[in-house]
């Protein structure tokens, strides 16, 4: 067998380099426990375990069934049925953030989130936070009741009758009042705190931002004379150009985004050509690491290139070019797609400073894209935070001017660069009080929590844009005694009428209602969950000031080590840092877990000598603070630069999450009137201390397999839709010469699948890698978390795992540009998950049958057959069976890390209707089987065939960009089907496991292998340049 | 074989001598039309039922007679369309009948006519002229034994056969062993062929040879594994356990007797998974008004904090905890909309005559190889049911016995295990 290897893929450096900690675990795919010491004869302990079996049997024998009780309702709920799962549309917000969603509901308890394709603005879509966000419903850490001051609780009336109390005194006083908040999407909830400010008039409404877009607010203010953020629509842009702007993962309102772009990325014989996507950036991120062409910058560089795009497109439009830029490969280039493509282009920078986004406001401008794929006229409110309000209320503070301040649903303490200096403030401030649903950071400075509901159980409404409307209904009865925060704000102003789900409809009814029936139409509203008005389109002039822009930057100057500090795509910015499924999501890019770390470039990096898992601690300065934290080596980084990822260092988030990593927001600075994540002249020093970071990234491994990943690029998919594709040939004893397809050769008679054949095809093409199918699994199938230290045991217990490749062109066998290549390599994602093989090598091995295949094609596994012999695993070549070396429920050894299965609050977030497994059998993917048996039943009794569609899995459900398609390939109609152009390979035959693929672009992993898998992979089309190796 | 009970026997004789006895009584202006009688039964069974029998008391009297014991076929007609007004005027008979049923007032049938309730009384009396229904359950019990196979008798019959051919046989083989020996005795024998053909056969003789010592070890040793065995595999088995109840709820009363519809109350059966043990406010449906002085029931009103002034749930309710008898183990998933709604399945296939139980025991084992035995053996109801149109196509190609749950992957794994 012969493979052609003409590129290099690689999962982290130390399989590159072929390091002896890599090759020494490759082939031991989870860890081993230690062996034991001595083994010689029989031990003391040998007789006491003989001992004790003999004592449990005799004991079993004798023992009879637990009493088990049955308590159905007293009054049962007209629309509960036990058993039966109920959907509601809601809405997630956390901060700017949002999300239309249904959740999903078995007897009252909410277990699922998923998207809600009724949407216009999210059409469906999660992320990871959002698919997580239901496990801290169901957080230990929150709040049971509110608390005044040192007391354990208090009741409601207690705090509020003081809190009236000390505000009256304040208003007699004449002093100030500030709520401070994010950004408040909820048009009712504004309205509210307006009721608020007129009854305590000297109140002030501060928002800010986690990470601030203040200076996009402002660049749009100057450029267009309105403080706003318009809309976006990458669906529409055939060149991208970002700069630093990770829009598929952090930046402004990426699950909408991420949709868009996907559209752009879908390529098919029919459908020949896709966007073309320029990324300049220091770290890599998500968005970077999907680029055609990524290309390093330092963060001070920013500006620059975005000033030299403007010079080399205000050549082209015949306008005066301004000063500074700086020339960076592909920058000519870019210019010039951006100006073939004038009107069906993009171009978007991440940078905070109003300077930047002014040029990149003026570059949009010349090339038309305002009114395309720019909407000013549809602006959007994810981001509203003021930074130099926020500024002035901490330093006001600090003066003792501020006489009461409540925080709602937001803890600066932590999560602004000046929380330190706000701590210290507070203590000069009278009256404090927080609404946040624990004692956070900022919490514990407050004297007055009267903690909010969670989001799922409270009513509340959201405009993400406008009018674009979105409405939250509880999933749920309050689980502890908090209160909306709405009506403690009515409670304190005194008002009578105080019921926030009575006025939610009250104020829908006078903004939207237009006549009719208001109940159906209100039913209606909650039914879809969002209500979307028509926008009077209109257009705006582009006014602002390039030449004095160009000038603020080129003033920015390089210095040192360059620091940045950024969201990552698992934690983001540690408001839901508590939430376990996010810690143990490994980071799109580092496949980090558990861990925060400092990430160096290769080239840096080498200087240290280390290899990537074993690695040691560092101490970096700047902006006068100093941190420890462990190294982590980024192959694609530019050199000269590191950065941090935010979201970590937490001290009262709770149980998961305190202690991990340090606080990194506080590097943050001040450039331009809004706050900066970079922080140049940092200094790095190594220190001699080791440390092990939990990564997943080489804990499961092809042995070089190089065929895994096939791709192709653009110009060469436009003349053949099947380039790129390997398609193996094997030799056999008739036919030496490697002729053989290996598919024609088994050793089996084959199964036959009389009714569905259930398959999936995943596009490599669109998935992005953002992980929201990790965690959608997790929850949906009861996945457990192991928590750090199993992790780098190698015993993560993910059932689908998003593997994420470097590549690189050179030759395999010249270590010196392989090396070079490591510096800015390609980066490709694949999920990951039982390919449910037809020929499936773990049925034959397995000793007591306990892992089969079913008549619909599923590779079967039956936890209570299982006797642990994991020689499935062994045999299995995707290496995606995981193994329970522990028993991870009821085990407080684990109740820190997988608090799902280990506290009776975590408990109610399971699934009922999947195991959770015990300790000692093997588990993987089902292909949501449970979801399977119930879209047959429902089909089943109505009579009727199963309908296309009506069964998706939870990864399916959760993938915003529509990679992920499941279905039955049985079916000629089903979208699978179609979209695989599925035919029998053997007409006398046709509901055999033998299916033709007529889409050149569907592979197989690992086809060799002869397993015959029935998920179909579509090969990755990079619309780059080719690059002669 | 129909086997007639004592006490059916008695009960027939007992309801032929009640016809013979009451007969010559029967109201002579009460029409014996047979449409007529069809008519009032239907009349019966739309409106009266729910509270009325002919030959039981149920929320109301048995209405056997009703013509002869009331005061007058006018009387009747005035209660049934209004008795309110009836007890109210003072009537002696009336208000009788209120204080002793309770003082739950009957429904008012204003709407029916007078031709509507003879018919009904029609009915009535031809009930009363056949008597209690005796013998509808004798033929049911019966057919159990018969679909045996070999009827116990038969098998008894047998057994005493074959021991009368043993004790024969050993007869026979005595006499034969005798005559050996005397023709041996007529032969000269050496004197230790004399002993062992006169060896003395003696129990310890027997008792001491190894064959009998190797007998006897195996069958205690593999005994004591059988019973190893067995009781390891009755482990969580708890066949016929039947717990007692917070409230002593009978199912051959509801069940039987007054023969509710089994998902009346255990709705879930329909929707899914769980057959659903029925919440109170489902009981309270009729005991709000029935049997309401009964203390089983006043624990059902203080579970619910009844008020039965204002006919509402109070805010203390505290729900009935009944102890689960059908047990499936977590890692099986059971979904009763499959077999009760898909499958067409009987409750009793699975749970019995649940309508002859006053405490409800597990009746089937709810081992899985219980499960996969009636996965081999039944055949899948797929008549009329789109779904299962091309695999029953595909079958029936391929094979002529009729398509069983097995031949669709009824067996496998994680059709019951995920």
């Amino acid at each position: 067998m012969e493979e052609k290897a003409t590129k290099v893929y690689w999962k982290g450096l130390d399989e590159l380099s072929n390091s002896p900690e890599f090759v020494k675990h490759a082939h031991n795919e989870f860890g081993q426990p230690p062996a034991p010491e001595d083994d010689l004869g029989h031990s003391r302990r040998d007789f006491l375990k003989m001992m004790g079996f003999g004592v449990a049997a005799v004991s079993l024998a004798a023992c009879e069934a637990p009493v088990r009780k049955a308590i159905p309702y007293v009054d049962k709920p007209l629309d509960v049925d036990p058993s039966l799962p109920n959907y509601y549309a809601s809405t997630y917000t956390n901060g700017g953030d949002y999300c239309s969603i249904v959740v999903k509901v078995r007897e009252g308890r909410p277990i699922k989130v998923d998207g809600n394709k009724l949407s216009g603005v999210t059409k469906g879509g999660t992320s990871a936070q959002v698919e997580a966000s239901v496990l801290s419903l169901y957080d230990n850490s929150r709040l049971r009741a509110p608390r005044v001051g040192e007391t354990k609780s208090a009741s409601w009336e207690v705090l509020d009758q003081m809190v009236i109390d000390k505000l009256g005194a304040i208003r007699v006083s004449n002093g100030k009042i500030a709520i401070v908040s994010n950004t408040v999407l909820s048009p009712s909830t504004k309205a509210i705190i307006e009721k608020f400010k007129a009854k305590y008039p000297t109140t002030e409404h501060i928002q800010y931002d986690q990470v601030s877009m203040y200076g996009m607010l402002k660049a749009n203010e100057e450029s267009f004379g309105k403080a706003m953020i318009p809309s976006y629509d990458f669906s529409k842009a055939n060149i991208i150009v970002s700069v630093a702007a990770d829009f598929l993962c952090t930046w402004l309102s990426p699950i909408e985004f991420t949709k868009q772009y996907a559209q752009t990325r879908e390529v098919s014989e029919e459908k020949r050509d896709m966007s073309r996507h320029y990324h300049f950036e220091a770290g890599m991120t998500l968005t970077g690491a999907n680029a055609d062409h990524r290309i390093q910058i330092k963060p001070s560089e920013e500006g620059a290139v975005v000033v030299q795009l403007y010079n080399l497109l205000a050549a082209k439009a015949g306008r005066s070019s301004v000063a500074g830029g700086i020339d960076k490969p592909f920058l000519a280039k870019a210019a010039d797609e951006l100006w073939e493509n004038r009107g069906k282009s993009l171009v978007v920078a991440g940078s905070n400073d109003k300077a930047v986004q002014v040029v990149v406001n003026a570059i949009n401008d010349m090339l038309g894209n305002y009114g395309s794929t720019i909407l000013p006229h549809i602006p959007v409110n994810y981001r509203q935070g003021n930074d130099e309000a926020m500024i002035n209320f901490i330093n006001d503070a600090d003066a003792g001017n501020v006489a009461g301040v409540i925080f709602y649903n937001c803890n600066p303490v932590y999560d602004h660069p000046m929380g330190e200096k706000l701590a210290g403030a507070l203590k000069k401030v009278g009256l404090k009080i927080s609404t946040a649903y624990k004692e956070d950071e900022t919490g514990v400075e407050c004297e007055y929590l009267a903690p909010d509901h969670h989001y799922l159980e409270a009513w509340n409404d959201a405009e993400p844009k406008k009018n674009h409307y979105s409405v939250a209904q509880p999933a749920i009865s309050p689980i502890f005694k908090t209160r909306a925060a709405q009506e403690s704000f009515l409670i304190w102003a005194g008002e009578t009428n105080v019921d926030y789900y009575e006025i939610l409809i009250d104020n829908w009814k006078t903004w939207f209602f237009k006549g009719g029936n208001l109940r159906a139409w209100w039913d209606k509203c909650l039914y879809d969950g969002v209500l979307e008005l028509p926008v009077e389109s209109s257009s705006v002039s582009f006014a602002g000031n390039v030449e004095s822009a160009a000038n603020t930057i080129a003033s920015v100057k390089s210095n040192g080590i360059e620091l940045f500090v950024y969201e990552n795509g698992t934690v983001g910015n540690g408001s839901q840092a508590n939430n376990p499924l996010l810690q143990e999501l490994p980071d799109p890019i580092t496949k980090a877990v558990w861990e925060h770390y400092v990430t160096v470039s290769p080239a840096d990096a080498k200087e240290i000598n280390f290899s990537e898992a074993k690695t040691k601690y560092a101490s970096i300065t700047a902006n006068g603070k100093t941190v420890k934290l462990p190294v982590l080596v980024q192959p694609g980084q530019t050199p000269g630069t590191i950065g941090i990822p935010l979201g970590y260092g937490r001290t009262r988030a709770g149980k998961v999450a305190d202690g991990i990593g340090v606080n990194a927001y506080p590097f943050a600075s001040v450039v331009n009137g809004s706050w900066s994540f970079v922080a140049t002249g940092a200094t790095m020093q190594m220190l001699d201390e080791r440390y092990w970071l939990a990564t997943t990234q080489t804990n499961q491994t092809y042995m070089k397999r190089a065929t895994v990943i096939q791709e192709t690029v653009l110009s060469e998919f436009k003349n053949d839709p099947g380039a790129g594709r390997y398609r193996p040939k094997v030799a056999t004893w008739k036919d030496p010469n490697h002729k053989v397809e290996p598919g024609k050769l088994s050793m089996w008679k084959g199964h036959d699948y009389k009714n569905h054949h259930w398959g999936m095809a995943i596009d490599l093409n669109t998935c992005i890698g953002c992980g929201a199918c990790v965690v959608a699994c997790n929850v949906e199938n009861n996945v457990h978390l192991v928590g750090r230290q199993e992790v780098i045991n190698r015993r993560e217990m993910h059932w689908l795992r998003i593997d994420r490749y470097y590549s690189t062109n050179a030759d395999v066998h010249d270590l010196k540009g392989l090396e070079k290549a490591a510096e800015n390599p390609e980066v490709v994602f694949q999920p990951m998950l039982c390919q449910h093989c037809n020929n499936a090598p773990c049925e034959t091995v397995c000793p007591v049958a306990a892992t089969t295949h079913s008549t619909e094609g599923l590779n079967q596994m039956t936890y209570n057959r299982c006797i642990g012999t994991r020689y499935c695993a062994n045999n299995c070549p995707y290496k995606v069976r995981r193994f329970n070396w522990f028993k991870y429920h009821d085990n407080r050894q684990f109740e820190q890390v997988n608090p799902a299965m280990n506290t009776s609050l975590g408990k109610m977030v399971l699934n009922p209707d999947v195991t959770v497994r015990s300790r000692g059998v093997m588990e993987k993917c089902s292909f949501c089987v449970q979801r399977i048996q119930q879209g047959k039943l429902q089909a089943k009794k109505e009579k009727r065939p199963l309908k296309d569609g009506e069964i998706i899995t939870a990864c399916q459900a959760a993938c915003s960009t529509g990679a992920i398609v499941f279905g039955d390939v049985n079916d000629p109609e089903s979208r699978i089907s179609k979209l695989l152009q599925i035919s029998p390979a053997d007409e006398n035959r046709p509901y055999g496991i033998d299916k033709k693929t007529g889409n050149p672009r569907a592979y197989q992993v690992l086809e060799e292998v002869g397993v015959k898998p029935n998920i179909w992979y579509l090969t990755k089309v990079r619309n780059k340049e080719e690059v002669k190796a | 074989m129909i086997k007639f009970s004592p006490p059916l026997v008695s009960k027939v004789i007992l309801a032929l001598i009640l016809v013979c006895f009451f007969s010559p009584g029967f109201a002579q202006d009460i029409p014996t039309d047979a449409a007529i009688i069809a008519e009032g039964e239907s009349l019966f069974n739309a409106n009266c039922k729910t509270c009325h029998r002919v030959h039981q008391k149920l929320v109301g009297p048995a209405l056997e007679n009703v013509y002869n014991r009331a005061p007058s076929i006018d009387w009747i007609k005035a209660f049934i369309r209004n008795s309110a007004a009836v007890i109210a005027s003072g009537d002696e008979y009336a208000v009788k009948l209120y204080n002793d049923y309770g003082k739950t007032q009957m429904t008012a049938f204003t709407g029916l006519k007078d031709e509507q309730i003879m018919a009904i009384l029609a009915y009535v009396q031809d009930e009363t002229k056949k008597g209690p229904p005796v013998a509808a359950t004798t033929p049911a019990a019966s057919a159990d034994g018969g679909a045996q196979g070999v009827p116990p008798a038969y098998l008894n019959a047998i057994l005493l056969g074959m021991v009368i051919i043993l004790v024969l046989l050993v007869v026979i083989l005595g006499f034969l062993v005798s005559a050996l020996k005397r023709f041996l005795d007529q032969k000269s024998l050496s004197e230790e062929e004399r002993e062992i053909v006169h060896s003395p056969i003696t129990i310890g003789s027997i008792t001491r040879s190894p064959g009998f010592a190797f007998l006897v070890v195996f069958i205690v040793v593999s005994l004591g594994f059988k019973a190893v065995i067995n009781g390891l595999y009755s482990i969580g088995v708890q066949q016929g356990y039947a717990p007692k109840q917070p409230i002593a709820f009978s199912h051959k009363l509801h069940a039987g007797a007054y023969e509710i519809d089994c998902k009346y109350c255990h709705v879930g059966t329909l929707k899914g998974k769980s057959a659903t043990i029925p919440s109170v406010n489902i009981c309270m449906n009729c005991h709000s008004a029935v049997k309401t002085e009964s203390p089983q029931i006043q624990k059902l009103w203080a579970a619910a904090d009844w008020q039965p002034e204002t006919k509402t749930y109070g805010p203390n309710q505290k729900p009935i905890e009944w102890v689960r008898i059908h047990n499936l183990p977590d890692l099986a998933y059971f979904n009763h909309a499959q077999h009760v709604v898909v499958g067409g399945i009987e409750c009793q296939t699975c749970h019995g005559p649940i309508e002859t139980m006053d405490v409800v025991k597990q009746y089937s084992l709810l081992t899985m190889g219980w499960c996969i035995d009636c996965h081999r053996k039944t055949d899948v109801n797929s008549k009329g049911n789109a779904y299962y149109d091309k695999l029953v196509e595909l079958h029936n190609a391929a094979s002529k016995q009729p398509m069983k749950v097995e031949d669709i992957g009824g067996l496998e794994c994680a059709k019951c295990h995920y």
